[in-house]
């Protein structure tokens, strides 16, 4: 019976799960094959950051595929923007916490003018993003073109791509433990069941299907064991780095607005059907401009943490961080027919790619082996993507 | 009669749920022009599907004899090899190719492995001449007219030694010089042996062409009138294409004297840009409250472009003319402002640009109003349920639950799902465009109910139906609509079926 349910469960959400079970096989797998280093504290830590400069482009990435359009200049803007925000800190002398509003904000406007003519004339915004593309690449020479690399010497700005969180002073208690993050690790498990169980009793309200108490338990049981072994690997090392905390608050607002406002739904009408959404009194124009704004200020903020990583602007910066975004959406289940897709996903998405490179590092793969892999996997998941949604009608 | 060129027998095409021809018997003699009429949904283009193979062999049952051989057509290849051409109302012509392109497309004169340019030229200037068009070949289809256009398909049709040529409603888009000028053409291919199959919605035409005429209704072959033997008239198609009784489906209404006007319209003009024509011209109608509005009239008569125009506009015409609720002037530049001012729009491509399918009920229900269920930009979750789960029940919505995908219900579930969002908007004034196409008997049923239901509590209904009996018996008062104009107004007393169709036609 138990079996039963479960893999009836499987088949129905396999959609949901599959990003899920195939990040969790890859990760077995390299665990295997590196002899346990794959999944080291270490590695994993600098896997997280690694990915946090994909990952907000993703989540920004999933939302402009979702209203069937694409933006292909965000990797070039977040190397421009990155770089004026070393200028600013550098030549400008401008402290830290007005140069991140500043170099948001300038992103935002960037993402306005992206939609301008896709939203007022109907241009492609593969057209009009593409020109954004060769834009702000010539911005970003013109702008490191004098100097070459811009170093940055402000800590404060370092550490949003290096360091970590502060911890309780050492004491005998799990010696050598980062316990502010193992805490904060408890706290996530903890909300995520209360969450759910709420959630559940609320859907018993309405008579709505629910899992089965055996598998709910489960679900619960798995979640919150990858929860509490990630906390515990990233607590073995230095903890939680400020990439993955900026991170998961993005990740926490974008999946509260695209799930619990009516500016979300908007979004999801707009790509599930514009005609209907435009018919149901939704400002389709308006909510183009919304979406690319928001993602040219997201491209704003992986401009930072790049730049913040290398603790400097360079002439490259920037270089395919778009394809590598939107891979990472469509890896996690964004629907190029729009409408359909999450941001979680996509944040799975960048994290599948990543562990890939990762892993294939360790194993000492070469680079033109590592792209063809990577393509394949790309590949396999849109199939995966497109033949179990022919299983859903 | 000459033997026939063409025999279609005891066709019969179901499609899930709908038998869309029952058993049809088809003839046409060899070099004549032969007219199928009916009301939309009577089978027609049903049946030249089935002839030209977009249906194949297969997915129908009965026999086509073609030139007395029986046919099994797989694909519109296969036909067209046998000399049947069909064009359709939409043109599928390319238009950024040009007029020699566009004949010769699919067609090419070869030259090895090339395509002989200089021949398809000079070929095609043939053809051209044969339709009477003077045009440059060389010209890009998109910078002719429709007519020109139309003329155009009809010559790519004969660069393929067309036998049988199939024209489905080739007039809707023509001025009347273009018409006579098509249907002049026609009687000069018939004299050169080419047999014309004509659908065609105005019967004028038909009685000024028509060899012999077959009427269809309901998917079933009515009769087949001979014009040589005096059998074709007016009265005569009218009585036989809308023949039927009207079924006892529509609620008894009490009489109320009507209320006050509370949406007016006057000297309303719209211009598409895209089609460089006007959709609309000098309409002007009112509604009073607590009334059920007929719009009747043909396919592509503007019965839902005067929606769309009222709606907000959101196909961007250029409107002249007045717009008054409740007497006060209004002016709409989106579907937002039309539905704050108390109208809401149940569209007629319920799947196109009505629902959205990869959401589920609740979603599709609250979309239009998530406002009323929101603080603060944050959709209370719990009250959406709720709200979807009252139209669940009050509308009969046979769905497992609200968050079933809409998607996944059939077709007059789905319309309901339309209707409930449009209901919780609360509207004055609800347009309803085709709201019983494609659905069964028994929910065309539940919805004429809530029809009568609604108008009681004071709502007004402007009711767009193709369907002759369900505007005549719904409505209160009938507008007909013909060609983007009013052609008339008709108390229901007043409205029979003959009547509005005369209207409709002229």
């Amino acid at each position: 019976m138990f079996f039963q349910n479960l893999q009836k469960t499987l088949r129905q959400n396999i959609r949901e799960y599959g990003m899920y079970i195939a990040l969790f096989v890859i990760m077995l797998i390299f665990t295997i094959t590196t002899e346990g280093v794959f999944i080291s504290s270490r590695n994993l830590s600098n896997l997280l950051n690694q990915t946090g400069y994909i990952a907000v482009l993703a989540v920004g990435m999933t939302l402009v595929i979702v209203i069937r359009h694409i933006d292909l200049s965000v990797g070039f803007l977040a190397g421009f923007l990155g770089a004026i925000a070393a200028v600013a800190l550098v030549q400008w002398n401008l402290p830290v916490f007005v140069v991140i509003p500043l170099v948001l904000v300038l992103g935002a406007i960037a993402g306005l003018i992206t939609a301008l003519p896709v939203a007022q004339l109907g241009i492609p915004s593969f057209v009009a993003s593409l020109a954004g593309w060769l834009i702000y690449r010539g911005l970003l020479l013109l702008v490191t073109e004098g100097t070459g690399t811009i170093i940055i010497p402000d800590a404060t700005f370092n550490a949003l791509g290096n360091s970590y969180i502060p911890d309780l002073p050492e004491m005998a208690f799990l010696p050598g433990v980062h316990k502010i993050t193992l805490l904060l690790g408890l706290i996530g498990i903890v909300f995520f069941i209360l969450g759910q169980v709420n959630d559940r009793k609320q859907k018993q309200a309405y008579n709505f299907e629910i899992l089965p108490m055996d598998l709910f338990i489960l679900k619960l049981v798995f979640v919150s064991a990858i929860v509490g072994a990630i906390t515990w690997v990233l607590s073995g090392y230095n903890g939680l780095s400020w990439t993955v905390v900026i991170v998961l608050i993005v990740l926490a607002i974008y999946h509260f607005i695209t799930t619990q406002t009516v500016l979300g739904r908007h979004i999801y009408a707009v790509g599930g059907n514009p005609e209907a959404a435009e018919l149901s009194g939704i400002n389709v124009k308006r909510i183009i401009y919304v979406v690319f704004g928001s993602m040219g200020m997201l491209s704003a903020l992986s401009g930072i943490l790049f730049t913040a990583r290398l603790q400097s602007a360079t002439t490259t910066a920037g270089t395919l961080f778009e394809l590598d975004a939107i891979a990472a959406a469509y890896v996690g289940g964004v629907s190029a027919a729009g409408g359909v897709g999450k941001v979680i996903g996509s944040i799975i998405g960048a994290l599948v790619m990543l562990s890939l490179t990762s892993g294939m590092n360790l194993m000492g793969i070469g680079i033109a082996y590592q792209y063809v892999v990577r393509g394949l996997v790309l590949v396999a998941a849109v199939i995966f993507d497109v033949t179990t949604r022919g299983k859903g009608r | 009669m000459t033997s026939p060129i063409l025999e279609m027998k005891n066709i019969t095409k179901e499609f899930p749920g709908v038998k869309a021809l029952n058993n049809v018997s088809f003839k046409v003699a060899q070099g004549e022009i032969h007219c199928l009429v009916g009301e939309n949904g009577a089978g027609k283009s049903t049946l030249m599907k089935v002839l030209s193979g977009v249906y194949p062999h297969g997915t129908y049952t009965g026999d086509i004899l073609y030139n007395g051989q029986a046919q099994q057509f797989r694909g519109i290849a296969d036909s067209d090899k046998a000399g049947i051409a069909i064009i359709y109302q939409e043109l599928a012509l390319v238009p950024e190719m040009s007029v020699y392109e566009n004949i010769f497309l699919g067609n090419e004169i070869r030259n090895g492995f090339l395509v002989n340019w200089n021949e398809t030229i000079k070929r095609a200037s043939e053809m051209l001449k044969k339709v009477g068009l003077t045009v440059n070949p060389a010209t890009k289809v998109k910078d002719l007219s429709v007519g020109k256009q139309q003329l155009i398909e009809i010559a790519k049709a004969l660069s393929r030694d067309v036998k049988l040529l199939i024209l489905d409603e080739p007039t809707a888009a023509l001025n009347e010089v273009e018409s006579d000028n098509l249907l002049a053409l026609l009687r000069g291919l018939r004299d050169h042996g080419v047999t014309c199959i004509l659908i065609s919605h105005k019967l004028r035409e038909v009685f000024a062409i028509a060899d012999s005429v077959t009427v269809l209704r309901d998917g079933q072959t009515i009769i087949t009138l001979d014009a040589k033997k005096g059998e074709v008239s007016e009265a005569a198609i009218i009585k036989h294409m809308v023949g039927r009784e009207i079924e006892n489906i529509y609620p008894r209404r009490e009489k109320i004297p009507p209320g006050e006007i509370v949406l007016e319209v006057k000297g309303w003009t719209a211009f598409d840009t895209l089609l460089g024509r006007d959709v609309l011209k000098d309409v002007r109608f009112n509604v009073r409250k607590g009334e059920i509005v007929g719009f009747a009239g043909l396919m592509g008569s503007g019965r839902t472009e005067l929606a769309h125009s009222i709606f907000g506009n959101p196909d961007g015409y250029h409107l002249k003319g007045e717009l008054a609720i409740k007497g006060r002037k209004a002016v709409f530049g989106l579907p937002e402002d039309a539905i704050r001012a108390g109208i809401a729009y149940v569209s007629e491509d319920r799947k196109g640009d009505g629902l959205i399918l990869s959401q589920d009920v609740k979603q599709n229900i609250s979309i239009a109003n998530l406002r009323e269920l929101a603080s603060r930009g944050v959709v209370n979750a719990n009250a959406e349920i709720k709200i979807a789960n009252q139209y669940k029940g009050s509308l009969n919505i046979k769905t497992p639950s609200v968050e079933q995908k809409v998607v996944n219900l059939s077709g007059g579930n789905q319309q309901k799902v339309s209707l409930a969002k449009w209901l919780f908007v609360k509207p004055n004034v609800l347009i309803l465009d085709e709201p019983t196409r494609g659905i069964d008997v028994g929910a065309k049923f539940e919805i004429y109910t809530l029809m009568t239901e609604l108008v009681k509590q004071g709502m007004s209904i402007m009711l767009i139906s193709s369907e002759l009996p369900e505007v005549l018996g719904m409505s209160d008062r009938v507008y007909v609509v013909a060609a983007g104009r009013i052609a008339g107004e008709l108390p229901i007393s007043e409205a029979t079926q003959e009547r509005v169709m005369q209207l409709a036609t002229n």
